[in-house]
């Protein structure tokens, strides 16, 4: 059922849901939301099952009119939302009248914000994900991001109803400027010298421009490495910090490459992927490292508030 | 085989098990096996399990798996993992028109090599390669290995757009490119084969273990063989 025309696209705007998992073994990245959390929230919010697709809107959000009445919510980054001339609220659910333009406005905080509608985005699924993989082309609507003219197809069936689910308080805390970001040291941070973790631990990088949905390059002091070897290439699961010949960190993120062959020498932690997921150039990042009985307990707890 | 191996965390939500450090294809065929054990166990949370040259990383979720379970699952695979298991290898034949426009850097690495550029699509074609494993992009297998004499290291400024079918040379690898992309390996050839291709019911042409040939063809066949709008975009000299 069509739901949407896309009148601006927004800076970058992608379809993702939670990913494509099992294909890395042949070179098929994970992709899906950078921000897990605030996306599962969305499809929460409108009673979607979590396979449910929803719209990854980048810094910039698009202009929306809708075909035909719906429902639609916003959850993640705090944008000024407008429908027509309103003023609409951020993680609510809102009725959307056949013909009504839904506008994103000034950002005021976070990265990325995610658009639910009722049954989710209708792309076609390749193995068995709708989510976009931005670098290879591959999956959500053609495997880009939004264009004028597009239109978005929704899954709602005519029976479903939008339950009205009020939110309890935030899920996330969206980051201000920058975050201190929680890693498990590892898998190799033998590689790493002991004065360039160090370095890691106690510096304030900054997220350059070079940063985008595989990865954020970030830049400060450099993190020295035990040798010059470089170890074999193998997996780099979301969230690998790797330390190239520069010494400048690589968060790798949803879109990043299966494979790599630099010195990984921490990886974020599962409930603090969707917070670096928020920042974006031009904020800080600190890393603080925790341990695994840590890193579950914050995830609990995530879980726990986004399933209240 | 020792009876030990270190599994190590990366992060709250994968697990690593190193079986060597060395680029072997013996080593690289015991990987291969102790991920296809492990996934056959279909153990509860495992999200993904991906083999490497040597090691091979499993992805779960952490609020579903049975973490010591899970670990001492990848410890006995990884400790037992015995490459006769593996289905013998599937052979592909590779098509390649080595040279000119389709292989700008072939004079290249024949400089490199101190050969001829014949003498180098010789040894290029002479070998036959493992698929040791799949990255980079998707559909992406990495080749070995690539003789010693003709192993040149790849470009120090890597070329906005390699068209897809571009086979190329990295040190000790070789590969071909599924699609267009940046890329920043010696290109001697191209061939007509998808190696990727998302539409079709099989996307995926190799699997790591597979075994890769190529045999040298010359243009007017590379020419017959690749699509009208794939066939003006060799990437120049």
């Amino acid at each position: 059922m069509m739901a949407l025309r896309v009148d601006k696209p927004g800076m970058l705007s992608t379809v993702q849901d939670l990913g494509r998992w099992g294909y890395q073994n042949l070179g098929v990245p994970v992709a899906g939301p950078m921000d897990r959390c605030s996306h599962r929230l969305a499809n929460v919010l409108l009673g979607n099952p979590p396979e449910a697709a929803t719209l990854e809107v980048t810094l910039i959000g698009p202009e929306l009119t809708a075909e035909r009445r719906t429902h639609l919510v916003v959850t993640g980054a705090e944008f000024d939302l407008f429908l027509d001339d309103a003023t609409v609220p951020t993680g609510v659910p809102l009725n959307v009248p056949a013909g009504s333009r839904f506008r994103f406005g000034r950002r005021r905080r976070g990265a990325r914000a995610y658009v639910a509608v009722p049954g989710g985005f209708d792309v076609p699924i390749w193995l068995g994900s709708r989510a976009t993989h931005l670098p290879s082309g591959l999956g959500g609507l053609a495997g880009r991001a939004l264009v004028a003219g597009d239109c978005l197809g929704s899954r709602e069936t005519a029976a479903a109803a939008v339950p009205t689910v009020r939110r309890r308080g935030p899920v996330l805390a969206l980051p201000e400027g920058g975050a201190r970001i929680r890693v498990m040291l590892g898998p190799q941070e033998a590689l790493c010298a002991p004065e360039g973790i160090e370095t890691f631990r106690t510096t304030r990088y900054a997220v350059t421009d070079r940063s985008d949905r595989m990865g954020y390059r970030l830049s400060g002091p450099a993190v020295t490495l035990a040798s010059s070897a470089e170890p074999l290439s193998d997996a780099t699961p979301t969230g690998t910090v790797q330390i190239p010949g520069s010494g400048q960190p690589i968060v790798l993120m949803a879109d990043g490459q299966t494979t790599g062959g630099y010195p990984k020498l921490a990886t974020v932690i599962s409930a603090d992927l969707p917070v670096a997921g928020q920042l974006g150039p031009g904020d800080w990042m600190e890393f603080a490292v925790c341990d695994r009985a840590a890193a579950l307990r914050a995830l609990i707890a995530q879980e726990q508030a986004l399933l209240a | 085989m020792t009876g030990s191996v270190e599994v190590r965390t990366a992060g709250d939500s994968a697990l690593v098990v190193e079986l060597g450090t060395e680029l072997d294809p013996g080593l690289n065929a015991r990987v291969i096996a102790c991920a296809a054990g492990l996934r056959d166990e279909r153990i509860r949370g495992v999200r993904d399990v991906i083999s490497s040259y040597a090691a091979v990383t499993v992805c779960y979720d952490p609020l579903r798996t049975d973490l010591d379970a899970l670990t001492e699952a990848l410890t006995r695979h990884a400790v037992s993992a015995d490459a006769s298991v593996n289905a013998p290898p599937r052979v592909h034949e590779v098509p390649v028109c080595y040279g000119g426009a389709n292989g700008p850097d072939l004079e290249l690495v024949a400089g490199f090599a101190g050969c001829s550029a014949d003498e180098v699509v010789r040894r290029h074609s002479e070998t036959s390669y493992r698929v040791y494993l799949l990255g980079f992009v998707p559909g992406f297998a990495y080749l070995g290995r690539v003789g010693d004499r003709i192993a040149m290291p790849r470009r120090r400024t890597p070329r906005m757009r390699v068209p897809a079918g571009a086979v190329g040379i990295a040190g000790g690898q070789t590969g071909i490119y599924p699609y267009p992309t940046p890329g920043g390996w010696q290109l001697i050839g191209r061939t007509p084969l998808r190696v990727f291709d998302a539409a079709r019911d099989e996307p995926f042409l190799f699997a790591p273990g597979d075994t890769v040939r190529f045999l040298p063809i010359d243009e007017a066949t590379l020419l017959a063989s690749l699509d009208e709008d794939e066939a003006g975009t060799a990437p120049g000299a």
